[in-house]
């Protein structure tokens, strides 16, 4: 064995600009995928981090039909005390949930004495909230985070009003049985907008919006739930759906309903899209890697058929002669791929220390910090080496099946 | 006692609707320890002879026995079984392998085919090496050596399975005369301390006037047979 692997790796160094181009463009596309990778992954968990950590939570769980109804914000498709009660023993005893804060949805209109506008506002309880979503509080532009009887703005709402930290203005909104009141807040900060259904909205406290909406008992329009691990989501929506999918009304219908952060979030496409470029990514590398090889191995047995034929001749069996070709692809492939993955590592660590951002959507200061994981890298090079085996299966093959009286005849 | 035997060997090559019949009805019985050689003109049959013996080639008709072994009845893989065990070849190009030193040249069969252990294969590479005089030259690479010490390596590695035949086409003809003339010398003296058989194809009367049997073909039929008396 020994002998098969020094003799193809010698065979490899006979045609050094040939090995090497090969080794190149091989390497070249394990950098395309791997770079392109940490850097979509980047960005990707950077906006689906936004989007969770500062707005949707991980799951959401809403009184069923309400997600369909959401650009209405119906505050007759609300849970109420018994629903909540049942809810919150299915969440207790689920261990993988971090935590969960409850929040009420509502439209209504703004005023600030001079002039109106309709605004969707969400009332939560900061304390909870803020183990929900902790990055809620970074998206706060200006002034300070909220508490009772102040009212958090969103940006373009702000500037279409001019107004300013500690300005009143006046939240006017129809309750669920057909009702209008009226509350005076104080502006207490400004907050950035994010992409998502609720991107755009601005935030009271849950006590303020009972009030304003003359809830007696208790109701809320949905539950933020964080999760100890963003990767158990799946499975906690599957217990979720299945313990409260179990909880039936009068007329055995559903009464919740149970939505990941991906089926409430647009960029849940985007995202799918980023993972769809990287696969397609990966089959260009397929490609490369597979015309690279077989091309130049074609070329190497076309050469070397008057050496195949010697070596036959003196009764190397066909099955060495295949596995010495295959070794030359196998050397190809791996020497592409670890010269592939030093050079993303150094690419990803340049990007790093360059500090790139970039701009998406009204966020324009997204930093880039491409990270790649180890388990990415042994995919990557793992499929590079069994595409490079398959590669040169066609070549090593017809050169164990060369007659040797053929082969000895070429020039 | 015959160690080759061929009894109205023929050989018929398709070339498109054409058929060539290279060969037409050989009769030889080739001895052990033998050396000889066959000649004749271009196109006269002698390398596909010396093909059929080799094993590298299956007759159309006939009966061809090497070492009591029925070529035409082995299949690809048993007739490179068959070659690495009993056969030895000497090319006109050489044929060594670029790549590995004059040593490795010579280590080649000894591991890709009898797959001796590392000692075993040192010790007969080296003092095959010695015998044909290269031992100093062991370690260079093939394009560092003269074409008469290329055709040197290159009998060392054919004798170093210790064949029983070694099949030599043409051996002298890349060589100059003083190289033709110690290769030729070479293999006689292997021939004659080893008890192998030489078959040669050749026209290099440097050859012809060494081997102990002349066969001479003439468009694929055997004329003549003519013992030289070179037994030393």
């Amino acid at each position: 064995m020994n002998n098969i692997i020094k003799i193809a790796f010698r065979n490899l160094y006979r045609q050094k600009r040939r090995s090497f181009l090969t080794i190149g463009i091989v390497a070249f596309g394990v950098l395309a995928v791997l770079l392109f990778s940490a850097t979509a992954g980047s960005f990707k968990n950077f906006v689906i981090g936004e989007i969770t950590d500062s707005m949707l939570g991980h799951i959401q769980i809403h009184a069923k039909g309400y997600v369909g109804a959401l650009d209405n914000l119906p505050l007759d498709r609300t849970l109420d005390e018994k629903q909540i009660k049942q809810m919150e023993k299915v969440l207790n005893n689920i261990p993988e949930i971090e935590s969960y804060s409850y929040r009420i949805l509502l439209g209504g209109m703004l005023s600030n004495y001079l002039e109106s506008t309709s605004a969707k506002f969400s009332a939560i309880i900061p304390a909870k909230e803020d183990k929900v979503v902790p990055l809620l509080k970074d998206r706060l532009k200006k002034g300070n985070f909220l508490r009772k009887g102040e009212i958090l703005l969103p940006e373009l709402i702000t500037k279409g009003f001019d107004s300013k930290i500690g300005d009143d203005i006046v939240l006017v909104a129809t309750n669920a049985d057909g009702s209008v009141n009226g509350q005076s807040f104080k502006i207490s900060g400004v907050m950035e907008s994010v992409m998502g259904p609720t991107g755009k909205y601005g935030y009271i406290h849950f006590d303020d919006a009972r009030t304003l909406l003359r809830m007696d008992g208790m109701e809320i329009s949905e539950v933020a739930i964080r999760l100890k691990s963003f990767d158990d989501m799946n499975e906690v929506n599957s217990i979720l759906n299945k313990k409260l999918g179990a909880i039936k009304n009068p007329k055995e219908n559903n009464v919740f309903e149970v939505h990941t952060w991906e089926s409430l979030s647009p960029f849940y496409n985007i995202a799918q899209m980023i993972d769809m470029m990287a696969l397609f990514i990966k089959a260009i590398l397929i490609g490369i890697v597979l015309v690279s090889i077989m091309n130049v191995m074609i070329m190497a047995v076309y050469e070397r058929t008057k050496e195949i034929g010697s070596i036959s001749a003196m009764g190397t069996l066909p099955s060495k002669i295949k596995l010495m070709f295959l070794f030359e692809g196998f050397f190809l492939g791996i020497f592409g791929s670890v010269i592939g993955i030093v050079v993303s590592m150094i690419s990803i660590f340049i990007v790093n220390i360059s500090h790139f951002t970039i701009a998406f959507g009204r966020n324009s200061n997204i930093l880039l910090e491409p990270e790649v994981s180890l388990s990415q890298i042994g995919i990557t090079a793992f499929i590079v080496i069994i595409v490079s085996i398959i590669a040169v299966m066609e070549p090593a093959s017809k050169a164990s099946k060369l007659e040797p009286i053929e082969a000895l005849r070429q020039n | 006692m015959g160690l080759i035997k061929l009894e109205s060997v023929k050989k018929v090559y398709q070339m498109g609707n054409v058929s060539v019949t290279a060969l037409k009805g050989i009769d030889v019985e080739i001895d052990k320890g033998a050396f000889i050689s066959f000649i004749g003109p271009s196109g006269s049959g002698k390398t596909t002879l010396l093909n059929l013996i080799g094993c590298l080639d299956k007759p159309t008709s006939g009966n061809l026995e090497v070492m009591d072994t029925n070529i035409a009845k082995l299949n690809y893989v048993e007739r490179a079984k068959f070659r690495g065990e009993h056969l030895g070849f000497i090319f006109q190009n050489f044929n060594l392998i670029p790549v590995l030193t004059v040593y490795e040249n010579v280590e080649y069969p000894l591991v890709m085919v009898k797959s001796l252990p590392k000692k075993e294969r040192e010790e007969k590479a080296l003092s095959l090496l010695d015998a044909v005089g290269m031992l100093d030259q062991k370690d260079k690479m093939i394009n560092q050596i003269s074409g008469g010490q290329k055709q040197r390596a290159a009998i060392a590695r054919a004798l170093t399975t210790d064949p029983k035949i070694v099949l030599a086409d043409e051996p002298t003809a890349n060589l100059d005369h003083n190289s033709a003339y110690k290769v030729v010398h070479l293999m006689k003296k292997l021939s004659r301390g080893i008890g192998t058989t030489f078959i040669f194809s050749t026209h290099d009367p440097k050859i012809v006037a060494e081997v102990d049997i002349i066969y001479t073909l003439e468009d694929g039929v055997l004329t003549k047979r003519e013992e030289r008396g070179n037994n030393e």
